[in-house]
């Protein structure tokens, strides 16, 4: 382990066991927050017990779907958008200033649109994803060397085998830049919309035991959502390490 | 000039002009008139001031440029933005796959043919061991140094059985010494698998050493303006620098090359 790992580690139990003491003492009350041993055990309970596993299960496979249509769509528009310069400087603007857009302000609108279903719900994670898978595509599209572009037509290799075999390759470390993102935003989407109003899952649940004085459910939760997402995140970066590595880029 | 049956490639009255982008009417005339005949199986090396045109004309003959006027025909037949099967390029820049392991490299020059798997093996094994690469299969480029990249482009045109290769500057990049043994090992590669190889370079020792006619070019727009034949035997190396030839050839490279050297220089000064 390298110092700054040690440190990460040490600051985190530290953390860990200065709110374990300030519940414990009572400084904080438990109303307010369960001291952490609590809170993992209630997660553990939750999770044997299956009270909520169709909460857990209908916010992840929502997630996940607006996790992978983020990046089926996200990365389809970048190579488009890459060969059709008059539309991706028409539209560049947008993509710049996409993420100063509340795109929770459209929830209302969606579920006139599609109801109170799963779908509008899939869509907010998928809007907050899309545009950041769009963005890391285009940048590493642009990334790759001429030299490459001419070896694929020497190769006498046609414009999808070139995107396929060459392009998409070289930017993978990129677009999983911007996959990294796209989890963390599907997340971000699907658990705000629920909070917002749904009629089930995690975000759902947490507020409705937010509202009950439930802290025997909500904390648990939290903990689960973070855990996931951090997860994810973690083997993701270092897949993208790992491509950077064995490009010497690190 | 040469009978028919004898020329790989034929340069006929080729002029290349680019349009300076989003000037129009703003047109630079990089190379021409210009033409040439490569022999069959001859290695033929181009110098020339830098902003000569080299490039293009390499690009021209590869059929990654079209000509603005005349025509280059390959094997018989009129090369127009087409790239024509049985011509492999190695350029100055790093073209390795830098996702792919040495010998995938190698292997991606393969990719389209319908060759078997058994044939397919053969052949990169074969370009591995060939350019000494055997150790570092699978190595990636980022591992090796710019000489090993280099190689492995060139294995990587090998395997395809390129009837003729053209070098963009390819020992560019390299310190003196890798150029020399690099330079070798092309002489090497040239005589074992008879194709026609068009070297580009900007070193007049290079041209001289590894070339049978060696083709000057003016500042630009690039034409020839000499054609300088070494009358080297097929089998040589890199030794061959210690002979009085040697600097004899040089000489007249140099010769003929400074005042369009100091031309080029003054056009660049004055821009």
């Amino acid at each position: 382990m390298t110092r700054a790992a040690l440190f990460r580690s040490a600051l985190f139990v530290l953390v860990v066991a200065l709110l374990e003491i300030l519940c414990r003492v009572g400084i904080i009350d438990k109303l307010t927050m369960q001291p952490p041993h609590r809170i993992v055990i209630d997660l553990w309970r939750i999770l044997a017990s299956g009270s909520l596993n169709a909460a857990i299960a209908k916010t992840l496979g929502n997630a996940a779907t607006a996790f992978v249509l983020a990046m089926v769509v996200g990365v389809a528009s970048g190579v488009v958008l890459h060969r059709l310069k008059l539309v991706r400087e028409t539209l560049d603007p947008l993509f710049a200033t996409y993420y100063a857009i509340p795109i929770f302000a459209f929830y209302p609108l969606l579920i006139i649109l599609f109801g109170l279903g799963d779908a509008p719900q899939i869509l907010i994670g998928f809007m907050l994803g899309v545009v950041a898978v769009i963005v890391n595509t285009l940048n590493g599209l642009d990334r790759v060397p001429r030299t490459l572009m001419k070896t694929a037509r020497i190769a006498r290799m046609g414009p999808v085998a070139t995107v396929w075999s060459i392009s998409l390759p070289y930017a993978a470390p990129y677009i999983l830049t911007g996959a990294k993102l796209a989890v963390a935003y599907s997340l971000i989407g699907i658990i705000g919309a629920e909070f917002i109003m749904s009629r089930g899952g995690m975000g759902y649940e947490i507020s409705f035991a937010y509202n009950n004085f439930d802290n025997a459910t909500m904390y648990p939760l939290i903990l689960l959502i973070l855990l996931v997402s951090i997860t994810i995140n973690m083997l993701l970066a270092r897949w993208e390490k790992r491509l950077m590595i064995r490009r010497g880029q690190r | 000039m040469s009978d028919a049956a004898s020329v790989h490639v034929a340069l006929k009255g080729v002029d290349k002009v680019f349009e300076r982008s989003g000037r129009p009417g703003d047109v630079v005339h990089a190379v021409g008139p210009l033409d040439l005949e490569l022999r069959k199986g001859e290695f033929f090396a181009i110098v020339g001031p830098s902003g000569c045109g080299k490039s293009t004309l390499l690009e021209l003959i590869a059929g990654l440029a079209v000509a603005t006027r005349g025509e280059v025909v390959f094997e018989g037949k009129p090369i127009r933005g087409q790239i024509p099967d049985g011509v492999g390029v190695v350029f100055q820049e790093d073209a390795c796959f830098p996702w792919l392991t040495v010998s995938d490299n190698i292997a991606f020059g393969l990719r389209r043919s319908r060759l078997g798997k058994e044939e397919r093996h053969a052949r990169v094994e074969g370009a591995l061991t060939m350019m000494g690469l055997t150790a570092f299969a699978d190595s990636y480029p980022a591992q090796l140094s710019g000489g090993m990249r280099q190689r492995v482009c060139i294995a990587r045109t090998l395997v395809r059985q390129p009837r003729l290769i053209l070098l963009d500057e390819p020992f560019g990049a390299l310190d003196q010494q890798t150029r020399l043994l690099m330079g070798d090992e092309v002489l090497r590669l040239w005589r074992k698998t008879d194709a026609t190889v068009f070297l580009i370079t900007h070193a007049l020792d290079e041209a001289a050493m590894l070339a049978d006619r060696i083709g000057v070019m003016s500042a630009r727009p690039g034409r020839l303006i000499d054609i300088v034949e070494t009358g080297w035997p097929r089998e040589r190396d890199s030794r061959i620098v210690q002979e009085d030839a040697f600097g004899t050839v040089t000489a007249r490279l140099w010769r003929t090359l400074r005042e369009e050297s100091l031309k080029a220089i003054g056009k660049t000064g004055a821009a």
